[in-house]
């Protein structure tokens, strides 16, 4: 068996027990929620921490409150509580659509939100167990010096896996982290950074207490998920889309992709080229194209990275023929 | 207890449970990981992590200076090699010099936790010197050196085989099409859910016992008797219910030497639970093989001539190899009539996990290049490719021109269920772009006609005994690896002794105190052991029935052993309980015990490599595949599969069935996405070893299926059973090529059929470009091929020997390819 390593297990009862007990425990220390991402890292020796600090006992993180003009989740709701809460299935169906589309029903009982919005960057060559990466002399994410992907690089390229990630940043939600220096709000484009390695501005000891939303206001927003295996698969494409109609005109829009980058990818140019249309046929294509061009997926996933590109132009298609048809028939 | 059927029978053919479903269900079960002793200690290996190299230096002093280690074991310690053919005994338990794959083990510990012997293997000092890595067959055939092993037919190449039955270049020339093809299938794994373990004990008064998740217990005996060099008398190897096996678990394993040499070492129980990422590397699974066919076929479709060529990647070690690579050419031969069949098949090593026996074994690949193939002529002939199938079957009671017997025939009703049930007529060439059918046949062996290892004993036996408390224990050497064969040891016994199958004591897998049955491979169980244990059981009833019939005046002709009673079958109130019956045979001859045993008839064909195919009786299946294929992405979906099996006579039909639709859902993993993928540029190291990135598919990706169980009893098999294990699995893979060309057009010459492989194969369709729609091989690797053995199939006069070429051909063909047994 793969076993986990031996590490202390912390369980605050409270957002400041549980940073007081991260400055007390030091750099070698992690939080953890449902665990369905950090422990299998463990088995594998990804991560190393000696203390581990449990969120899981903090009331406040399971706060979320719908009916306010300013929607909330909290980040320690589980996946499942996400998928299956029918206000928010009404009101931001693409978040628990999402949500809902996360690994498998075990896991999203476990697994939180604010889980999955930090869930590590994953590659095929950096989870691996410790005997197979030390075979390949490991990779710049841990405990080596080359990204295999693409070994003259600088940079990691391990791929954001979240579902939910492009969600949030397509609907420009606020996420709320609680830090030693108190709380602090970053927009979610701004939680990301396109490094494999440094993929979050989070501080380390900062916490992801919960995500505001948009009031739900006439925007319309979906997203499209391609994997292997409806049954449990991360994505290798991720098509986050939000749309702001003004009657038959595209008002504002923003189209995210997930699995293709280090982070959740917005799409300019082709959110761009829909705002103003009436989002017809060629208008489609266009956007669909124009998110197709500059997607450039690495060689680290499931699926060969030419596929996955070309399912780019499709799946953008889908969405945006999917959200148009939404509207005419509305 | 159920009443008699039609067919006399009470047992035998109703649909109820297994005899351990119930300990199954609840948990109670225990697998080889379950079990725990006091003292026990846990066992890690060290495994390579270079794909080809020679060990310079292996220092183990600092994992033996670990507190909690209890020792520590390196190639020296186990200088013996072993391996599942005589002929390929080129495994050691732990690397003796040279390591052939990532993965290959090297060193192993025993301690005190798992925690200890995990992180102590990590303190063995290791020092290699690398050397080129061979990876795949065209690298084997352009560099013989380095040789991955010092023996095989030359350089890399580990087999090469050249049959001709009857001259084929005749029969292309009677031929009103020839057409050739080239295909390629790519590896793929078993994937059980259980991983394997193994527990050693060793006694103070030196006996070993080995408990393991193995298929084949009497092997691993044979493997730890050669390794231990201790005597087999001593040795008792215990085969735990396995939680699946598909072919997985049927070679002799490290682990299992491994734990027991330090079990020998430390006197403590050694246990060793691989991880999912080792099982990967133990492997064994569908061999990588390339394909090129031709074949010749009048204007209705009959196959004058059929020239087949298999290329097989076999990874680092020979495992069943030579076995598979025989397969590969076998059974082309017992579907639709071949005139003249000639076959040329090539093993390489490569630095890969070993391939070996993956349900199928060896067959599938060929069979997906034949019934692809059959659909390409059909089109060209303008027949409908189920009526052509139709028109050619190999007669029941026939002999093919590779000299297997073929008995009960039942393919023809298996393509009429199918292709009623499926509507075939209305939807073949008819349904919209984006949905298709399609049509496959296969057949597979119940047993091999031959053991592994040569003898003249029996592959099969049982004992049975009658205690006069009415119990009944049946012992017998089989392994119940999920498909239930402990169950269809009771049927067989409770319908012949007139008892309730769930009142029957089956004890099996255990050499101490089971009689031999050769293993759970083969498709071969339920035929041979079933057979045992028929006999054992009519020998039982042969002691009992004159002591009751001496009791109840009736002449033993008229008495019926039916629910739990022995009674005269014209007057039933008069008779007597199972239990007293044994009462009364047992005062009158002592001890009810008998014995049966199974060999399986001799084979017609006497020609070197005639050991591969024969088989008591085949099983024969044929399935319509239906698809939905995006045509904008190019993925495939199967809502439904229609699949019929010959299964002779079903000894459980709830049982059979299960056997048949988990051949289908495995047969869409490697059809759709399975894959043994290998970094060939980061040193041969295993894509993704772990179930999330290995894709198969789960529960969830599975399709709806509609089966038709057609019975044909053989004579051969007990009440006529063949097999079920492996034959349904074979037409799925090639049905879905089928289907997918009928759908949207396009030929995907090799498997897993990928969205990718669809999509470029669509736009090159679109494009006019090559081949018009085609994804597959463009070339066959270049081999050279030796001089073919020529046998004249039954029809031109042939007794089933080879022509004997001139001394001076006989003197040349010695030197080029010295005598070997497989």
């Amino acid at each position: 068996m793969l076993r986990l390593p031996a590490f202390e297990y912390l369980q605050p009862a409270s957002i400041d027990e549980a940073l007081r007990m991260k400055q007390n425990a030091g750099p070698r220390s992690q939080y953890v929620a449902g665990g369905t991402d950090l422990y299998p890292n463990m088995k594998r020796r990804h991560e190393e921490p000696k203390t581990v600090i449990a969120l899981g006992g903090i009331d406040e993180l399971g706060q979320i409150s719908l009916e306010s003009d300013a929607p909330f989740l909290g980040a320690g709701l589980t996946l499942t509580e996400v998928a299956t809460q029918p206000r928010l299935r009404t009101t931001h169906s693409a978040i628990a659509g999402a949500a809902g589309l996360v690994s498998t029903p075990l896991l999203r009982n476990m697994g939180t939100l604010g889980g999955n919005l930090c869930l590590d960057t994953r590659c095929n060559y950096y989870n691996q167990s410790y005997e197979w990466r030390k075979s390949i002399d490991f990779c710049m994410k841990k405990d080596g010096t080359v990204c295999w992907v693409a070994p003259s690089s600088p940079r990691c390229w391990a791929v954001s896996s979240s579902d939910v990630a492009p969600v949030m940043v397509a609907l420009d939600a606020q996420y709320t982290l609680v830090g030693a220096d108190g709380e602090r709000q970053v927009p979610a484009a701004g939680f990301y950074h396109d490094d494999g390695i440094e993929f979050l501005t989070k501080r380390p000891e900062e916490i992801l207490v919960g995500v505001k939303l948009p009031a739900p206001n006439g925007w319309d927003a979906m997203y499209l998920k391609l994997r292997r295996r409806g049954a449990f698969d991360f994505p290798v494409l991720g098509v986050a889309v939000y749309l702001e109609w003004n009657e038959s005109e595209v008002q504002d829009a923003r189209i995210v992709l997930g699995g293709v980058a280090s982070y959740p990818k917005p799409m300019t140019d082709a959110s761009q080229l829909i705002v103003g249309s009436t989002l017809d046929d060629d208008v489609i294509a266009a956007a669909a194209h124009a998110a197709f061009k500059p997607t450039k997926p690495m060689d680290n996933t499931d699926f060969g990275l030419a596929w996955r590109k070309e399912m780019t132009r499709i799946y953008v298609k889908r969405a945006l023929t999917e959200l148009r048809t939404r509207h005419r028939d509305a | 207890m159920a009443k008699s059927d039609g067919n006399g029978l009470r047992v035998v053919g109703r649909a109820q449970r297994k005899v351990d479903a119930t300990p199954k269900v609840t948990g109670e079960t225990l697998f080889a990981d379950d079990l725990s002793f006091p003292q026990m200690v846990y066992c890690k290996t060290l495994r390579s992590p270079h794909a080809h190299a020679r060990i310079i230096r292996i220092d183990t002093s600092r994992a033996e200076k670990e507190a909690g280690v209890l020792g520590v074991l390196t190639g020296t310690d186990l200088p013996i090699p072993f391996g599942i053919l005589p002929v390929s005994q080129d495994e050691h338990a732990l690397a003796l010099d040279t390591v052939r794959f990532i993965g290959d083990p090297v060193a192993a510990v025993a301690a005190v936790s798992e925690e200890i012997a995990g992180e102590a293997i990590h303190l063995i000092d290791v020092e290699y010197e690398q050397l080129r890595e061979i990876t795949s067959v065209e690298d084997a055939l352009a560099n013989p050196e380095p040789r991955i092993h010092d023996y095989g037919d030359s350089g890399n190449l580990h087999k090469l085989i050249s049959l001709e039955f009857g001259t084929v270049a005749d029969g292309f020339d009677a031929a009103h099409l020839v057409r050739e093809d080239l295909f390629f299938y790519e590896g793929s794994t078993h994937l059980p859910i259980e991983q394997h373990a193994a527990v050693a004990m060793y006694s103070a008064d030196h006996r070993l016992t080995l408990w393991s998740s193995t298929q084949t217990p009497h092997y691993v005996h044979i493997a730890l008797e050669k390794v231990l060099e201790m005597p087999a008398s001593r040795i008792r190897v215990i085969a735990c219910p396995n939680g699946g096996g598909f072919g997985g678990k049927s070679d002799p394993f490290s682990h299992e030497i491994v734990v027991s040499k330090l079990a020998m070492m430390t006197g403590r129980p050694v246990k060793a639970t691989l991880t999912r990422e080792e099982v990967f590397y133990c492997h064994r699974g569908r061999h990588p093989t390339h394909m090129w066919v031709r074949t010749g076929v009048t204007k209705d479709g009959h196959i004058t001539a059929m020239h087949f060529r298999t290329a097989l990647d076999g990874g680092g070690y020979g495992s069943y190899g030579v076995a598979s690579t025989y397969y590969t050419g076998a059974l082309q031969t017992v579907t639709y009539q071949v005139d003249r069949y000639k076959f040329e098949g090539a093993r390489a090593f490569t630095n890969k996990p070993p391939c070996g026996p993956k349900r199928g074994h060896g067959t599938p690949q060929p069979r997906f290049a034949l019934e692809v193939q059959m659909d390409k002529i059909a089109e060209q002939l303008k027949l409908d490719p189920a009526d052509m199938r139709l028109k050619h079957l190999v007669p029941a009671d026939s002999l093919t021109a590779n000299y297997l017997r073929v008995g009960s025939m039942g393919l023809a009703e298996c393509i009429n269920k199918v292709v009623t049930g499926s509507n075939w007529k209305e939807r073949f060439r008819r349904l919209p772009h984006g949905r298709g059918v399609g049509i496959a046949c296969s057949s597979y062996i119940s047993g091999a006609g031959l053991p592994i290892y040569w003898n003249n004993m029996p592959h099969s036996g049982v004992q049975l005994q009658c205690d006069r408390s009415g119990g009944v224990t049946v012992f017998c050497g089989s392994t119940d690896i999920g498909q239930g064969s402990d169950s269809v040891l009771a049927y067989i016994v409770a319908e012949v002794l007139g008892v309730d199958p769930f009142e029957i004591r089956v004890v099996t897998a255990d050499t101490d105190l089971t009689p031999v049955d050769l293993g759970s491979y083969s498709s071969r169980v339920t035929l041979m052991s079933g057979n045992a244990a028929l006999q054992a059981a009519e020998r039982a009833r042969e002691l009992i029935a004159p002591e009751v019939a001496k009791q109840l005046d009736v002449p033993t002709s008229r008495l019926v052993f039916a629910e739990s009673r022995v009674f005269d079958g014209e007057n039933p109130e008069t008779g007597t309980t199972f239990a007293e019956a044994v009462q009364a045979a047992e005062a009158a001859v002592g001890t009810i015990g008998t014995v049966g045993s199974y060999t399986p008839p001799a084979s017609a064909g006497r020609y070197r490599g005639s050991g591969v195919g024969p088989s008591p009786a085949y099983s024969y299946s044929a399935a319509v595949v239906e698809v939905h294929v995006e045509p904008d992405s190019g993925i495939v979906r199967v809502p439904k599969v229609w699949i019929a099996h010959d299964i002779g006579q079903c000894i459980n039909p709830t049982t059979v069935m299960g056997q048949v639709e988990g051949s289908v859902y495995m047969g869409l993993g490697e059809a759709l996405m399975e894959e043994m993928a290998y970094r060939a540029n980061r040193r041969v190291v295993h894509k993704c070893p772990s179930m999330l990135e290995y894709k198969s598919p789960t529960t969830l990706e599975m399709c709806e299926v509609e089966t038709y169980l057609v019975t044909d009893p053989d004579p051969n098999g007990p009440f006529g059973a063949k097999e079920v294990g492996q034959g349904p699995l074979l037409p799925i893979m090639p049905a879905v090529a089928n289907a997918v060309y009928d759908a949207v057009g396009v030929r995907v010459d090799e498997v897993p059929i990928t969205p990718e492989k669809v999509l470029t194969a669509l736009k090159r369709k679109a494009n006019g470009k090559e081949g018009g729609g085609r994804y597959g091989p463009t070339h066959f690797p270049e081999i050279p091929w030796p001089d073919p053995t020529r046998v004249p199939p039954p029809w031109e006069g042939g007794d089933g020997k080879a022509i004997r070429p001139s001394d001076e051909d006989a003197k040349a063909a010695a030197v080029a390819q010295p005598e070997r047994q497989h």
